[in-house]
């Protein structure tokens, strides 16, 4: 078989942290956490009381008042959920969800007739709260060349540039919108990339989920600006089961971003959301997330339980779907953002930066299937583990029997701050074709000495050292966010850090 | 400018430097020559404070400052400024970025304003130019895939930068052909001022050809054996160190 597999430089692909480094350095978990986004909005709102079963289903799908086949495709996915297990192949240690404990409907609106029909009908203390968030949604000082779908709890609060958009046909809404404009897409899409019975908390958003974007971008057009949404868990003991739609039409070009944060509290919530991209022919969807969900404070309580599956189908010949990810936030993250390469000539990126400190664990990674042929991958995943907490890579790359001269790079880079932390990469590769060529290039490292006195000698403090050191050890990943963003991800970085030296 | 008085240092568990007094007055190029193993590199070391270095007795002046009692950023924004014998990379990490941010740090410490981007691109492409160097030199990622005389070239450019008050030469000229040997020295007789002074540690009197020290002394088993001027250079590149020890 001609199939090639590198590792280089990778000694161990599961390296846990060892006891070498000296004790000089020894780096402790954060003194003061310092999440600026962790403030509750006291607003009225309206939520439905815990539990899950069918009834609570029938009421979410009529507050909506959504048609009888989404009712029914909800009810469907329930009873799939009911008879699957939750996972545990990962290297997460999950404690028992009570699913029953969880209320699914929070609205900030009190009932569904003042629903605010433009955005300056829109509750000021939630403007204010977007205001707060860095993501103004007022006319007057929203973000040049970014639109914004806001979510709030289970439904959106608003989405800006919406007019502008609808000028060059270009569809962004929140879902529930579009699945009352327009009812065909929203059904030929819908599942369409991961079904209902995909896996258990696919089959859990499938059944209950609330609110998130849609888009659509017609043949030819290319975006005339980011589309992003802003995701807020705001209400006491809800999750939230947002749920995107992007379809790039032939030829179409989009760059996405999502940003989410949440109150700090004591109880963990759950976060189970369900992403579909679709390209067509010479399509191209740049989607890029900034992750910074409420970790948990420094002895592990609290913080959002973060299980999302996120999936692109590169349908037609020649598209691509790039997935980029900073992953700081979540006590627990679970999370594979992949691609189906079904389009001969098509390609699947995948980059991402995932630190983790304190007690956060992280399980993430991609998968890339290669079904159409001369398909390309790429994986450049950066993991950086600091305290005590454990972060793994978890990557699949599969080429179909009928993938000829397929072709993948990986790239899986580790970096241990600290002598508790753990760092795990688990690889996988299944090739059906002898013309495929898999490369997987491994690194495990720390923060030399040499590196932090060479700093330190120049004048920079060890705090700014590591910083440093860092954002250049996520270089490759932050070049491939959009230039507002890439700011916003290493500011969010040195956040994470901080505290990081003892 | 710096005085070392009766210095004694540990680097690991290991006893190197044994009774060392030296003292350098602003504006003097100090030549710190020895065997092997005599703690050459250690002087440099314990002077920048890296952290396996430490000083078991006697006192370092530096400006009225006692230099001991000060962290290595510290000292590095008093202007004591180490040439590493083995700069490290910092892959990802630009060489202008890593130079504004350290000269920022440093500027903020003594209670200056600091640089914006503009001010500093200005500043460093002068300096580029009058060092003779690349300026390709700026945007590469610090030191990585540098050849070994690329590195050294490097440290004297950040040097050049970053205006330091006492700058400590370690074996800067090892591994370096002429070429390179020759616009480092440049580099460094452009940075001699009345009020800047040089530690320069080498093996070879060849460096000392190109930058004219006004001391050179003799560092064995961890202490001064030997000051002279630059003829004592001389005489031990014609009969080695055995002759000192009879």
């Amino acid at each position: 078989m001609k199939q090639k597999l590198e590792i280089k430089g990778g000694k161990d692909p599961n390296v846990v942290a060892g006891d070498d480094q000296e004790e000089n350095k020894v780096v402790k978990a954060r003194a003061s956490q310092k999440y600026k986004e962790g403030f509750v909005t006291d607003i009225e709102s309206f939520t439905l009381p815990p539990g899950l079963d069918e009834d609570t289903i029938r009421q979410i799908s009529t507050f909506k008042g959504e048609p009888e086949w989404l009712l029914d495709y909800r009810l469907d996915a329930f009873r799939k959920w009911q008879k699957m297990e939750q996972p545990n192949w990962a290297k997460l240690k999950i404690p028992e969800i009570d699913f029953q404990a969880i209320s699914y409907y929070s609205s900030p609106n009190a009932n569904k007739e003042n629903a605010p029909k433009s955005l300056d009908e829109v509750d000021p203390k939630l403007l204010e709260t977007y205001d707060k968030l860095g993501v103004p949604l007022h006319e007057r000082e929203r973000l040049a060349g970014v639109a914004v779908d806001a979510v709030f709890d289970s439904v959106s609060v608003g989405t800006t540039f919406k007019a502008e958009l609808e000028k060059v046909g270009v569809i962004f809404s929140s879902f529930s919108e579009a699945v009352h404009d327009h009812p065909e897409l929203v059904k030929k899409y819908l599942g369409s990339v991961v079904p209902s019975s995909d896996n258990y908390f696919a089959a859990l958003n499938a059944a209950v989920f609330s609110d998130g974007s849609f888009v659509y971008i017609p043949k030819g057009v290319r975006c005339p600006m980011e589309l992003s949404t802003y995701f807020r868990i705001n209400a006491i003991n809800t999750g939230q089961f947002e749920r995107t739609l992007i379809v790039a039409d032939e030829g179409a070009y989009v760059s996405y971003l999502e940003g989410c944060t949440a109150p700090m509290r004591d109880e963990n919530q759950l976060h189970a959301a369900v992403v579909e991209l679709v390209a067509m022919d010479d399509a191209k969807i740049k989607y890029s997330t900034v992750q910074n969900w409420y970790p948990g404070d420094e002895n592990g309580k609290g913080g959002i339980y973060n299980f999302v599956t996120k999936r692109g189908n590169c349908q037609g010949k020649n598209s691509k779907i790039s997935w980029t990810q900073v992953e700081t936030g979540s006590a627990i993250t679970w999370k594979y953002p992949s691609c189906i390469l079904r389009g001969d000539d098509s390609s699947g990126e995948f980059y991402s930066v995932a630190l983790t400190n304190n007690y956060q664990q992280a399980d993430t990674g991609t998968k890339m299937i290669h079904l159409g042929k001369n398909t390309k991958s790429t994986v450049i995943s950066k993991g950086i583990s600091v305290g005590k907490s454990q972060n793994a890579y978890r990557g699949l790359v599969r080429v179909a029997k009928k993938a000829d001269n397929a072709r993948n790079f990986t790239q899986c880079d580790s970096l241990l701050i600290g002598k508790s932390c753990g760092a795990h990469t688990f690889p996988y590769t299944e090739s059906a074709n002898m013309t495929a060529k898999l490369e997987h290039e491994a690194t495990t490292s720390k923060i030399s000495e040499d590196q932090l006195n060479y700093c330190l000698q120049r004048g920079i403090s060890e705090e700014d050292a590591i910083s440093l050191i860092v954002d250049g050890f996520c270089k490759e990943v932050f070049k491939e966010l959009p230039m507002e963003f890439a700011v916003e991800a290493k500011a969010l970085l040195d956040i994470s850090l901080e505290g990081a030296i003892g | 400018m710096l005085k070392i008085n009766d210095v004694y240092a540990k680097a690991g568990d290991k006893e190197i430097l044994k009774g060392l007094s030296l003292e350098v007055k602003p504006g003097e190029v100090h030549a710190i020559m020895g065997p092997n193993g005599a703690g050459k590199s250690t002087l440099g070391n314990l002077l920048a404070g890296m952290p396996h270095v430490e000083a078991t007795q006697g006192s370092v002046d530096f400006l009225g400052k006692d230099l001991l009692d000060l962290e290595p950023e510290e000292r590095a924004a008093e202007g004591v400024f180490l040439a590493f014998q083995y700069p490290v990379e910092i892959p990802g990490v630009n060489n202008m970025y890593f130079l504004r941010t350290a000269l920022n740090a440093q500027r903020k410490y003594r209670g200056e304003e600091p640089m914006d981007s503009a001010q500093f691109l200005r500043m460093v492409k002068q300096k580029i130019k009058d060092m003779n160097m690349r300026d390709d030199l700026l945007k590469r990622p610090v030191n990585v895939g540098f050849s070994g005389g690329e590195k050294k070239r490097n440290e004297v450019f950040q040097m050049g930068v970053l205006e330091p008050k006492l700058a400590i030469l370690d074996e800067t000229d090892s591994g370096l052909d002429i070429d390179a040997l020759k616009i480092v020295s440049d580099g460094v007789n452009q940075l001699r001022s009345p009020d800047r002074s040089f530690i320069i540690i080498t093996h070879y009197q060849r460096l000392l050809d190109h930058i004219e020290p006004d001391f050179v002394h003799v560092l064995a088993d961890g202490k001064i054996v030997k000051s002279g001027t630059k003829k004592l250079a001389l005489e031990l590149e014609e009969q080695g160190y055995g002759w000192l020890n009879q």
